[in-house]
């Protein structure tokens, strides 16, 4: 009988510029169905925050209900966490983003906890351009209640439970219509993909979806469903293969004249996107839209980086609140005097 | 690469370090597994079918097993295997139900094995059960060869010894004690169908420098003194005492001595004291026993007065290396050291000496005097005549005695029933599911933090007083549990089967130990590249596996640092991982116990 990891790692395991392993970004073992694409997804966010060198006190991590919202436990076990009401990750992290704006918010969800019970909540968090990762790990059924269509389920997709009538909410098409300034989608299977994605993602400023399609290997990872594994790799169509270049460092990497695009994020570091389709630019959102729907067409599924506007204003921008987190405020900037009092006070006169 | 073909027995062997780094491939894991289940006679038998003698090597082994151990590469320091094996052997029960059948009608065919040491004791075992007349000479009083007239009874007890050869000598061998075979022409005309010589390399090396003629009766060669004490010949030394040498017999000379009566008793060798061919256990326990240990020390002169020896003179060198690593010991130009000494024991090296053997017999030796041996078969040029443990190839171990001894049965076997020796049977190889449940094998699979146990020694003033107190007493069975819990079970193996694997990711994600890599195919110099962790062992193997179902990449796992945990298994949701368990036993000339079909 196990279920206890072993203590032991590889003797010579990488060290970042932390002097971190990354058995120091890891969290309690999973207790997800074996197989769960969200395993996955966790694994590769811990590797991203690893291979970035993120001091873990500097990041929290929030989360809803389901399996999905169960995850932040098996990963970045040295990190902040909180794990709120069903659908309600948002706002938790809206509060806490504003009450400190120097942390780095990872937001993860699922299909059930973001397009159903959350669905208010969530677009309120994009159209304020609420500075988080926002990793939506669908699997189109609500995984933790047995595998009920999810809202994410495609038309005529068939679960354990049955076949998907209804249409189905396209996560990123939503998020570019309310405004998100950095769109992606990936597939739990394809680490190489999803890692630079969720790089990309910490350093940009701004809300960040990224939509990864993870199978739920116990109920629906069947013939017919169109989020099982099999499905998703016949499926798949790559937009552009992202190439996160941390600040500071060169990009090295030559490719022939419009075939790659460079772009500087917010906190310096570059990300070279290798196009796949010609004339395409990622921060053409018309462009983007027109793909998403075209490939939706073809029934192919649509990944990469889908639409990026590297410098956009966060909620904090927007609405002019004070720089220092509101924990490193002081009694004098928060009580500034009488003579400021009054100063205010003649203002209003 | 292309995919690792696992029907290969060597192929899983490998996995199995401590197994494969065992000369006579003793099963490991299984007995480690047996003793942890307190079933001490199954554990005991399980070594005595490998290696003939697990009391005397469960004190004495060099244990080639230990560095050898997976647990090594993660952890600090390797299981304890070699004492868990006394574990077995200290705790057996009745053992004669498992000991082979030996047939009353003969097969007429008849074997002489001249010496009586593991090499021959175990050829003795092999043959015996198939009913083989064996006839074993040897010149000392009793079996066990160097066993019993070198390895000091402070680290091995006799009643230990005795037992186990014993359990051979009592299937029924003719035994000619006291016996020195002065021909083996005379030998070869008594109608033996094969004759085996395991004679050892009797002869301890001397040490000419002046004064040796002079002081000849206080200067002794190590291993005759020690054999004249085992068999009680000797009884006292001198107060001081110089022991020169730096291997495992100048520890069992300098730790006997003190036990003689030696109360200055010093350790001189050549070398530098890290370079000493003694193992670090032996030069500890030389160390605790009060016995300094002088290196970098060259003995120059014997130096005698009144005609009797008072001492040795040494030069004192170091050692420099030069770009090939070669080292040669340059003296420092500092004035002779003299050290005072009562007696001087010479330890500084065994040789083969076969003067017994008639030249003209078509057995051929080779330059440096040594019988022409085939490593495989362990046959000399004279069809008849197969060589094992020191006398074959020189001096080495016990366990390789043993070793030698299994592979000459099998020639002796082939060569009298007719068949060619060259042609081995394969080893039995059997691999079996483990899986009770999801969470659930039938192995201890959770991997435990401990670290490696103490053996606990007697009190020093007792075991100095004398000679026949063991030093060591042994793991204590609750202690002897927690130091088998500390065995990774490498021979429960992950075995992949490829068409059932959906590549989810779950076995990379969970492996504590980063083994697992799904990528696309290469040359095994570009993979080892390319895999979640280093793969810088060169000497433990990738398992590759076939293209993939789905992304035609492929798994590649390095075998190094894996813990055998199972949680790939436990995690994979569709089988594509098991763990099954690996038994490989070397082909014997006989079946001689049914314990690994448990
Ligand atoms: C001091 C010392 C300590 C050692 N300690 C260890 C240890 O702790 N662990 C370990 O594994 N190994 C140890 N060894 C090595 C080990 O004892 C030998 O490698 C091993 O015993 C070799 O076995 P064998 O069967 O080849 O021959 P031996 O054990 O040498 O047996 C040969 C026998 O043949 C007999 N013989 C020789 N010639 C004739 C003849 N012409 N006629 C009749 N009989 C003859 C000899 O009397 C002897 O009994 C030690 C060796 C020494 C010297
Ligand atoms: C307020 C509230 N309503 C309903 C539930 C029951 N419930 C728990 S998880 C879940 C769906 C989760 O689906 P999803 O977010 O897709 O997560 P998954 O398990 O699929 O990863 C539901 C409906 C709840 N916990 N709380
Ligand atoms: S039920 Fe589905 S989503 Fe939940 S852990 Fe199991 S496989 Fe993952
Ligand atoms: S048994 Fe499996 S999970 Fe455990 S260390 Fe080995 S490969 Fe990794
Ligand atoms: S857990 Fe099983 S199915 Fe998943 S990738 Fe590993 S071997 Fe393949
Ligand atoms: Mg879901």
């Amino acid at each position: 009988m196990t279920y206890v990891k072993p203590s032991f790692r590889h003797p010579d395991l990488p060290k970042n510029d932390l002097g971190f392993t990354k058995k120091d970004y890891e969290g309690a073992i999973s207790t997800l169905c074996g197989g769960c694409g969200h395993d996955s997804i966790s694994g590769s966010i811990t590797q991203a925050c690893f291979e970035m060198s993120i001091a873990p006190h500097r990041l929290a991590k929030l989360s809803g209900i389901g399996c999905s919202s169960k995850t932040p436990t098996y990963f970045l076990g040295n990190s902040h966490g909180f794990n709120s009401v069903h659908g309600r990750m948002p706002s938790v992290a809206t509060g806490a983003n504003l009450a400190n704006r120097d942390l780095i918010y990872m937001g993860v969800s699922g299909d059930g906890d973001t397009a159903s019970i959350g669905m208010g909540q969530f677009v309120h968090a994009v159209r304020r351009n609420l500075n988080v990762v926002y990793i939506v790990m669908n699997n189109g059924c609500y995984g933790l209640t047995k595998g009920q269509d999810s809202a994410t389920a495609d038309v005529g997709s068939i679960s354990k439970n049955g076949m998907n009538q209804f249409q189905a909410i396209d996560l990123p098409a939503l998020a570019l219509e309310l405004g998100a300034s950095f769109v992606a989608r990936s597939f739990s299977g394809d680490k190489t993909q999803l890692i630079p994605l969720i790089k990309a993602a910490i350093s940009h400023h701004g809300f960040a979806l990224i939509d990864v399609i993870s199978p739920c290997v116990t109920f629906n990872n069947n013939t017919g469903s169109t989020k099982a594994y099999d499905y998703v790799r016949e499926h798949i169509t790559t937009a552009d293969v992202v190439d996160y270049v941390p600040p500071g460092e060169e990009i090295t990497m030559d490719y022939p004249e419009g075939t790659s695009a460079d772009l500087t994020l917010h906190d310096g570091s570059m990300l070279q996107l290798t196009k796949l389709a010609p004339n395409w630019d990622p921060r053409d959102k018309l462009a983007a839209m027109q793909r998403i729907y075209m490939s939706r067409a073809k029934q192919e599924i649509l990944t990469g980086l889908l639409y990026i506007d590297p410098n956009t204003q966060d909620l904090h921008d927007l609405i002019g609140t004070v720089a220092t987190p509101l924990n490193e405020l002081l009694e004098e900037d928060l009580c500034p005097g009488n003579a400021v009092l009054e100063e205010i006070n003649r203002g209003l006169r | 690469m292309r995919p690792t073909d696992i029907t290969d027995p060597e192929y899983f062997h490998k996995v199995v370090d401590c197994q494969y780094a065992c000369p006579a491939h003793t099963p490991v894991p299984e007995y480690i597994r047996l003793i942890a289940a307190e079933r001490y006679t199954e554990a005991y038998m399980v070594n005595w079918e490998s290696n003939v003698f697990p009391g005397v090597l469960g004190r004495t082994c060099d244990r080639p097993c230990e560095p050898a151990c997976r647990r090594g590469r993660v952890d600090e320091e390797p299981v304890a295997i070699c004492r868990l094996k006394r574990v077995a052997a200290d705790n057996k029960g009745d053992v004669q139900a498992w000991l082979p059948e030996i047939p009353l009608i003969k097969n007429g065919k008849k074997v002489a094995l001249i010496g009586g040491g593991p090499a021959s004791l175990t050829v003795a075992r092999d043959l015996a059960p198939q009913g083989y007349e064996i006839h074993l000479f040897d010149e000392q009083i009793a079996g066990g060869g160097m066993m019993r007239s070198q390895i000091p009874s402070f680290r091995l007890p006799e009643s230990v010894l005795n037992e186990e050869v014993n359990f051979v000598l009592d299937m029924g061998i003719h035994t000619h004690f006291k016996t020195y075979v002065s021909s083996l022409h005379e030998v070869l005309n008594q109608g033996y169908d094969a004759v085996f010589i395991g004679t050892g390399a009797p002869k301890g090396r001397d040490l000419n420098i002046p004064g040796r003629e002079e002081g000849k009766a206080n200067i002794h060669i190590g291993i005759e003194w020690l054999a004249s004490v085992a068999f009680e010949h000797t009884a006292k030394i001198g107060k001081k005492v110089i022991v020169l040498g730096g291997g495992n017999t100048a520890m069992d000379c300098c730790r006997t001595s003190r036990r003689l009566g030696g109360d200055e008793v010093k350790v001189v060798v050549r070398s530098p004291f890290a370079e000493m061919k003694a193992s670090p256990w032996e030069k500890e326990d030389a160390q605790h026993e009060d016995i300094p240990i002088l290196d970098n020390h060259v003995p120059k002169e014997f130096v005698v007065e009144n005609g009797r020896l008072v001492g040795m003179r040494f030069e004192k060198v170091k050692a420099v290396y030069d770009e090939k690593g070669k080292r040669s010991l340059v003296p420092t130009g500092e004035p002779l050291v003299y050290i005072e000494a009562d007696d001087v024991l010479i330890a500084i090296g065994q040789e083969n000496t076969f003067p017994w053997i008639e030249r003209d017999l078509g057995l051929e030796f080779d330059n440096w005097g040594m019988p022409v041996v085939s490593r495989k078969t362990f046959q000399s040029t004279l069809d008849q005549v197969f060589f094992g443990g020191d006398a074959a190839f020189g001096p080495e171990n016990v366990i390789t005695a043993v070793a030698q001894g299994h592979h000459a049965a099998v020639s002796i076997d082939l060569y009298c029933q007719g068949k060619d020796v060259q042609v081995r049977p394969s080893p039995l190889t059997n691999l079996v599911s483990q899986k009770m449940g999801i969470h659930e094998w039938t192995y201890d699979s959770i991997v435990v933090n401990d670290d490696r146990y103490k053996v606990p020694h007697a009190e020093k003033q007792k075991t100095l007083r004398d000679r026949k107190v063991e030093v060591e007493l042994g793991f204590a069975k609750d202690t002897g549990f927690k130091e088998a819990q500390r065995c990774l079970n490498c021979d429960a193996q992950t075995v992949f089967y490829t068409n059932r694997c959906i590549e989810c990711d779950a076995c990379v994600d969970i492996c504590p130990t980063s083994c697992i890599t799904f990528t696309d195919n290469g040359e095994e110099d570009d993979l080892r590249t390319r895999l979640n962790a280093p793969a810088l062992n060169l000497s433990q193997d990738l398992y590759v596996s076939d293209l993939l179902p789905q992304t035609k990449r492929v798994m590649v796992k390095d075998e190094d640092v894996c813990l055998h945990c199972g949680l790939c298994a436990e995690r994979c949701p569709t089988a594509a991982w098991d763990m099954q368990k690996f038994l490989y036993s070397t082909s014997k000339a006989s079946n001689v116990c049914g314990v690994l079909q448990l």
